[in-house]
């Protein structure tokens, strides 16, 4: 769906590239290293979940990524050109809904067709139309048909985290990103929201970047996980889970799943020391 | 619901019991009407005097609501500015709060030097009165915006405008109009205060020529209409507020307060 709207070049630039990309915020004795100088790639169309202990920097490359925040050095490409330079659309999820609290899940979802080229353009004329139904779809794909008219402290947690992803979505990005999107949820509705992630993501084959506590999420979701060690942060592991997609929730049951995650859990339990 | 209505009938029967007890203490205490008038008096008056009121009225509310109306202007610019600002807001709030603790009484012999008497230096009255209230209230709303909310935008490539008008303003609406409430209130002050120093029209101007004739039940006559026409600016605003901002308040039917 999103190639048809955006040819892609013969030899695409990997999506995201980190060259030796650190951050410090603050300067002097007070300067605080978010980020030790770390180097990472991306393929376009891949998922990628980003784990670690807390305070690793995690949210520092998404912030990075998000153009959020300015590498204090190193180089950091988006496409194959400077993150300011907007080449790629961004979809961002946090982990707080941040929905806008005067505005209805219709209007909340609608929000980035009003700030995002090329829909932009054509807001004033599309909003009560093409846009309304593009958003009703969307929200009906997650199960939220009947609550586009409703506030967002109407809704519940999980519902909130559903309306989210489809804020994330709703503009077609090249790039979706994720921080900690179900770390505020039980876990039963974590377990049904991976799984709209899942339909989603295969579905529109979005570049994803998912940052995490949550190793089975990671597990479930991703196609290569890549562990940080503890602040200043530093990637130590990188691999790809080779597990075919779509997945069953009940592949996190597996013994190959639970080997998986049990490595990822000694390795992070150890750089915590 | 039956709840409100109750304190509705309630808040009713206090003010009836009010007046009520007002007339029955004149009355057995044989009160001077030169001193303290009767309601019912005060009453009479209004009604019998109506047509030369009327005009002051006009007047006064004239001067009020475009003084009002001239602040909100200002206010609300400034409030942007300095809200949207940190640097400007720590170099402009010193000066601000120096301005608005002058009396706005003392202001007034100015205005009067500079504009001669009459409307404008009860229009100016009305607006320097209520810039602060504003200025303080939307800067203050700018100033605290939860910066997850802007991160929403500003992932988007939204410019700082966009930003401002998407999130900032809407966000600020329910301080915006809050400050609104107490500066209609505070320019209605200020309006009829300058016109009891310097004007020969407004109601301000006609109590005060009306206390020096010792027509005492034209003085109350005239504060029933400052305070009738205080409780329906209010009013209104606040009417304004439920409608805006109902989100704030999740929609609950809030009592006029």
């Amino acid at each position: 769906m999103a190639s048809a709207t955006h040819p892609q070049p013969v030899h695409p630039r990997p999506a995201i590239e980190l060259h030796e990309t650190s951050v410090v915020f603050g300067s002097g004795e007070k300067a605080v290293t978010a980020l030790t100088p770390t180097t990472l790639r991306m393929d376009r169309g891949d998922f990628l979940a980003l784990v670690g202990p807390s305070g690793c920097g995690k949210s520092t490359i998404l912030r990075l990524v998000s153009n959020l925040i300015k590498p204090s050095s190193g180089q950091i490409l988006l496409g194959g050109r400077d993150a300011a330079a907007k080449e790629m659309r961004i979809g961002m999820a946090f982990q707080n809904p941040t929905m806008l609290p005067w505005l209805t899940i219709e209007k909340n979802v609608m929000l980035p067709l009003k700030i995002v080229e090329p829909f932009k353009r054509s807001f004033q004329r599309d909003k009560k139309g093409a846009y309304r139904d593009r958003v009703h779809a969307l929200l009906a794909q997650v199960g939220l048909k009947d609550f586009a008219n409703h506030f967002p402290w109407q809704l519940s947690g999980g519902m909130l985290q559903r309306a989210n992803l489809c804020r994330a979505l709703i503009h077609d990005p090249d790039l979706l990103l994720l921080d900690e999107p179900f770390g505020a949820l039980d876990q039963f509705t974590r377990e049904e929201l991976w799984q709209t992630l899942q339909e989603l993501y295969l579905d529109r084959k979005p570049t994803v970047l998912l940052v995490t506590h949550d190793l089975r999420e990671a597990g479930f979701l991703a196609r290569r996980i890549c562990v940080m060690s503890a602040r200043p942060g530093r990637i130590i592991s990188d691999k790809a889970v080779t597990m075919p997609q779509p997945r069953d929730i009940g592949v996190i049951y597996t013994p190959e799943f639970v080997e998986m995650t049990q490595g990822l859990r000694e390795l992070i339990a150890q750089v915590r020391k | 619901m039956n709840e409100n209505i109750k304190i509705r009938i309630m808040s009713l029967s206090l003010i009836v019991g009010f007046f009520v007890i007002w007339e029955v203490l004149c009355i057995m205490l044989g009160v001077s009407d030169l001193i303290l008038p009767r309601p019912s008096e005060i009453a009479v008056t209004l009604w019998t005097r109506f047509p030369v009121l009327w005009p002051h009225i006009l007047q006064t509310l004239y001067a009020t609501l475009t003084g009002f109306s001239l602040g909100v202007i200002i206010g609300v610019s400034i409030g942007v500015l300095i809200g949207t600002s940190r640097v400007a807001y720590g170099v402009a709030y010193p000066l601000l709060v120096g301005f608005s603790s002058i009396p706005k009484v003392a202001v007034v012999p100015i205005l009067v030097l500079w504009f001669g008497s009459g409307t404008t230096p009860a229009i100016l009255t009305a607006m320097i009165i209520c810039v602060f209230p504003i200025v303080v209230n939307i800067s203050t709303g700018l100033a605290t915006t939860e910066p997850d909310l802007e991160d929403v935008l500003k992932t988007l490539g939204a410019s700082k405008r966009e930003v401002l008008w998407n999130v900032g303003l809407p966000r600020t609406m329910p301080y915006f109009f809050a400050s609104l409430k107490v500066a209609i209130t505070l320019s209605f002050v200020g309006a009829v205060l300058s016109e009891t120093v310097a004007s020969n029209r407004g109601i301000g101007n006609v109590m005060m020529t009306a206390s020096s004739n010792f027509q005492v039940s034209l003085v109350f006559a005239g504060l029933f209409i400052l305070a009738i026409m205080g409780v329906a600016l209010y009013a209104f605003f606040s009417f304004l507020e439920a409608r805006v901002t109902g989100w704030a308040t999740r929609g609950k039917d809030i009592a006029v307060t």
